[in-house]
């Protein structure tokens, strides 16, 4: 029993996880690309695109967290101290982010430094998760129950580099959300942005898979060893199918192919970083099933959330659906 | 050490403001999202514009509120992990699972009719926009189901077992969720948004009608909140009393520090301490004004009975009485003082004169915030009543936090108050001076500004202004 359980919530908490960076992945891609968009009518055209549901983007992020205090409150003790000044700039970033939808048409004095605190919450709070992820992946100090490293363990050249590969990575996201959502000049400067991006993701993406197997030697076990070794013909195989499918959308100008090409390769990216973790939740020495809350725990959430999730998922397509379509600037949305 | 502070005092102060903070917007945004969902019931039902009108002033309001209730309720979920990590691992198998559920329950549903309820009116139509409407006014209440149930689980913990590695795990949901102090915690903290809320759409009705008699949705937002006072504040204190008998039932040590009792009345015959300055280092309640008899009568409904003193419990199990003596006594006031304006409203509406009291007007315009500092005072009052434990009578407060340095809590405390303070403060500027613009007959958007979830710029806006009316 305590088997399926503290699985299926490890699948659903990754799902969780998968979703936020998604979908506020392209949120805060828009934000990163910001000051790049041409002016004040085109940045908040760009804004009107993910203002309708940017909240309920976010909420994942909450059930990430709250999840992981709810079925894995080990893990959620040890990686919280452990990234703790990454956690508080993402907060901090977050608060500008959010805040800036509603506070930029508030004011006209301070409707500038609004837009700035919405570029730069945005970058903050990428920085910020990139750098969880590289500290994540190298590995957290454990001793007892209770993170056992120090203040600046997140902080490495590791750790910069799947940050600067987050922020490639979600402006990617936003760019190509942008010629998914809008059309004319709009569409065409999303489209000239997401060449550079996406040939710069790839290398970032490259050079973190190739550094990946060698910073612990489970990771490399893993990767190279059977039957998980299986992984590495996979993986790279859908993510060449990906990046073709990116390519060929680019080039077209085809509207939703590239954004759907990029979730693609997010999609396989987590993957491999599931590959490479698992069995840890936390590596490198925190398991799934060390980490996961009593059955009892699991169970009276599970049955909830098996409910619950599904009507999510269904409401969030709702809304996704009405308000489906190109943004114009001419014609508003009501 | 971070200025000779220690990091369980930076963290507990972190906690307590930022919480602080948070609380504002949920017991505003609590009680004002139920009134849009009248409002926009009114206007459907009788087909007075007024009523639209007031949907949408308050609408804007609302987004920003929410907003800022958004971004400080994401810093709550990561707070128990950050700097109380040790409270997280022993609690988590008890309070996790809660919390979860209000996410699930909740935050999703809030987040996922937002937009719907906030522009969507003419996309959906007006069936499914009141449905959105009224999911997000009881996502809201989901939303103080579970984390009152949290927060009372602390206060009164049942249910539960302690494992081999010292986590709480559950035993009996059903005993953990509907823990003792819960129902009367959540009927006491929705009624005080509701009050909360009553009292800010008052006296933005009562200054626009000080400013001009004539404004209707003024009169209207001004008579629908004095309803709210007159019914729901008596309401309230008999529901504060009831909530006062069960923490004596099962928090005597609280009690004994909010009413400045360091001695116990075995015979019961104890006074109200109405005033006076509770010396916590001395163990007496200097400068007592009192009134005999009626702290027994209050408390236990009875002259007889026994009442403990704080010199019933150990000196390391007392909380402190300074702070929550009186924070206690600035909720209770504030609490007859709403009764007070509801019955003086009362009174002027029997007479034809509720729109012409100027000194109702005034008076109202004075208690607009007075929400906001009853809900405050109140939670001050019962989380620092239950000091020193996080669990009560369980988990020391000294043992719940995160092996983090001084200079990391003080750190971040310094960016939570310098980004919050500039942020919030901001922000609140925006809505008072959304709330300064008199509800107008006909609705000018250019005053307003478009709602920014409504994803349409002004430009927009005023093309749609212009074209769709």
């Amino acid at each position: 029993m305590i088997f399926e359980l503290s699985f299926i919530w490890a699948g659903l908490i990754a799902f969780a996880v998968f979703a936020y960076v998604l979908l506020d992945g392209f949120d805060l891609g828009i934000g990163i690309l910001f000051p790049l968009l041409k002016d004040r009518e085109e940045r908040h055209l760009a804004m009107n695109t993910i203002a309708p549901v940017w909240d309920g983007n976010e909420t994942w992020l909450v059930l990430g967290g709250g999840g992981l205090f709810a079925v894995f409150p080990l893990a959620y003790a040890i990686v919280m101290p452990a990234l703790y000044p990454l956690i508080i700039a993402m907060l901090l970033g977050l608060i500008f982010r959010g805040v800036a939808f509603e506070f930029v048409h508030r004011t006209k004095r301070m409707q500038t430094f609004w837009e700035v605190g919405f570029w730069g919450g945005s970058l903050v709070a990428t920085i910020a998760q990139g750098m969880a992820l590289g500290a994540l992946v190298q590995g957290i100090a454990i001793e007892g129950r209770a993170y056992a490293g120090g203040n600046w363990d997140w902080l490495t050249p590791f750790s910069a580099l799947t940050a600067l590969a987050l922020v490639v990575g979600y402006a990617m996201l936003g760019a190509t959300w942008l010629m998914l959502k809008t059309e004319g000049a709009t569409f065409e400067r999303a489209r000239r942005f997401a060449r550079p991006l996406g040939v710069g993701l790839l290398a970032l993406i490259g050079s973190i898979s190739l550094i990946t197997p060698f910073l612990r030697p489970e990771y490399l076990a893993r990767w190279f060893g059977w039957p998980s070794g299986i992984w590495s013909a996979i993986v790279p195989l859908l993510l060449a199918l990906a990046v073709w499918q990116l390519w060929k959308g680019l080039r077209d100008g085809d509207h939703a192919r590239p954004f759907l090409a990029t979730v693609a390769i997010f999609g396989l990216s987590y993957a491999g970083l599931g590959v490479s973790f698992y069995p840890n939740l936390v590596p490198p020495s925190l398991t799934i099933v060390e980490a996961a809350a009593p059955d009892k725990s699991l169970a009276f959430l599970l049955v909830g959330a098996s409910v619950l999730i599904p009507m999510i998922l269904g409401y969030t397509a709702y809304s996704y659906w009405v308000f489906r379509g190109k943004v114009r600037p001419e014609d508003g949305y009501h | 050490m971070f200025f000779d502070i220690s990091a369980l005092d930076l963290a507990r102060f972190q906690f307590a403001f930022t919480v602080s903070a948070h609380i504002i917007f949920p017991a505003f945004s609590i009680g004002l999202a139920s009134f849009l969902a009248v409002l926009n019931g009114l206007w459907l039902w009788k087909r007075d514009e007024a009523f639209l009108r007031l949907f949408d002033y308050w609408k804007t309001i609302f987004a920003v509120v929410f907003g800022m209730g958004v971004v400080s309720g994401i810093v709550m979920s990561y707070q128990f992990g950050t700097n109380w990590s040790v409270f997280s691992d022993k609690t988590g198998p008890i309070l996790g699972p809660l919390m979860g559920y209000e996410v699930l329950s909740a935050f999703f549903l809030e987040a996922g009719f937002l937009g719907v309820m906030l522009f969507g009116r003419d996309k959906v139509g007006d069936r499914m926009h009141m449905v959105a409407t009224t999911i997000v006014a009881i996502g809201t209440l989901f939303s103080a189901f579970w984390i009152l149930s949290v927060n009372s689980w602390m206060q009164t913990p049942q249910g539960f077992s302690i494992n081999d590695v010292g986590q709480f795990v559950p035993e009996d949901w059903w005993a953990i969720v509907f823990n003792p102090s819960f129902p009367y915690r959540l009927v006491h903290m929705v009624l005080a948004a509701y009050l909360t809320t009553a009292f800010v759409v008052g006296a933005v009705g009562a200054w626009h009608l000080l400013r001009s008699r004539d404004s209707r949705g003024a009169a209207i937002m001004f008579s629908m909140a004095m309803w709210m006072a007159l019914i729901v504040a008596p309401i309230q204190i008999v529901a504060g009393d009831m909530h006062g008998l069960n923490t004596l039932e099962h928090q005597p040590a609280k009690i004994a520090a909010m009413e400045g009792h360091y001695e116990s009345f075995p015979e019961g015959r104890a006074p109200l301490i109405l005033f006076g300055i509770p010396d916590d280092e001395a163990g007496e309640t200097r400068y007592k004004v009192e009134i005999p008899l009626l702290g027994s009568l209050i408390l236990t409904h009875s002259l007889d009975k026994p009442i403990l003193g704080l010199d019933a419990f150990p000196e390391d199990e007392r909380p402190k009485s300074a702070l929550i003596f009186w924070t206690f006594r600035i909720m209770v006031a504030i609490g007859f003082g709403m009764l007070g304006i509801g019955l003086w409203s009362a009174w002027a509406r029997w007479r034809g004169r509720l729109y012409e009291a100027t000194w109702l007007h005034r008076a109202t315009v004075v208690m607009g915030p007075s929400g906001f500092l009853a809900v405050l005072s109140g939670w001050i009052t019962t989380e620092v009543g239950r000091q020193p434990f996080t669990v009560y009578g369980l988990l020391r407060t000294a043992d719940s936090a995160a092996p983090l340095q001084a200079e990391a809590v003080g750190a971040s405390l310094i960016a939570f108050i310098i980004v919050y303070f500039f942020v919030f403060g901001s922000g609140t500027f925006y809505v008072m001076r959304l709330m300064s613009k008199r509800p107008k007959d006909g609705l000018n958007m250019d005053d307003i500004g478009p709602t920014r979830a409504a994803g349409i710029t002004p430009v927009a806006a005023e093309t749609h202004q212009k074209s769709g009316e």
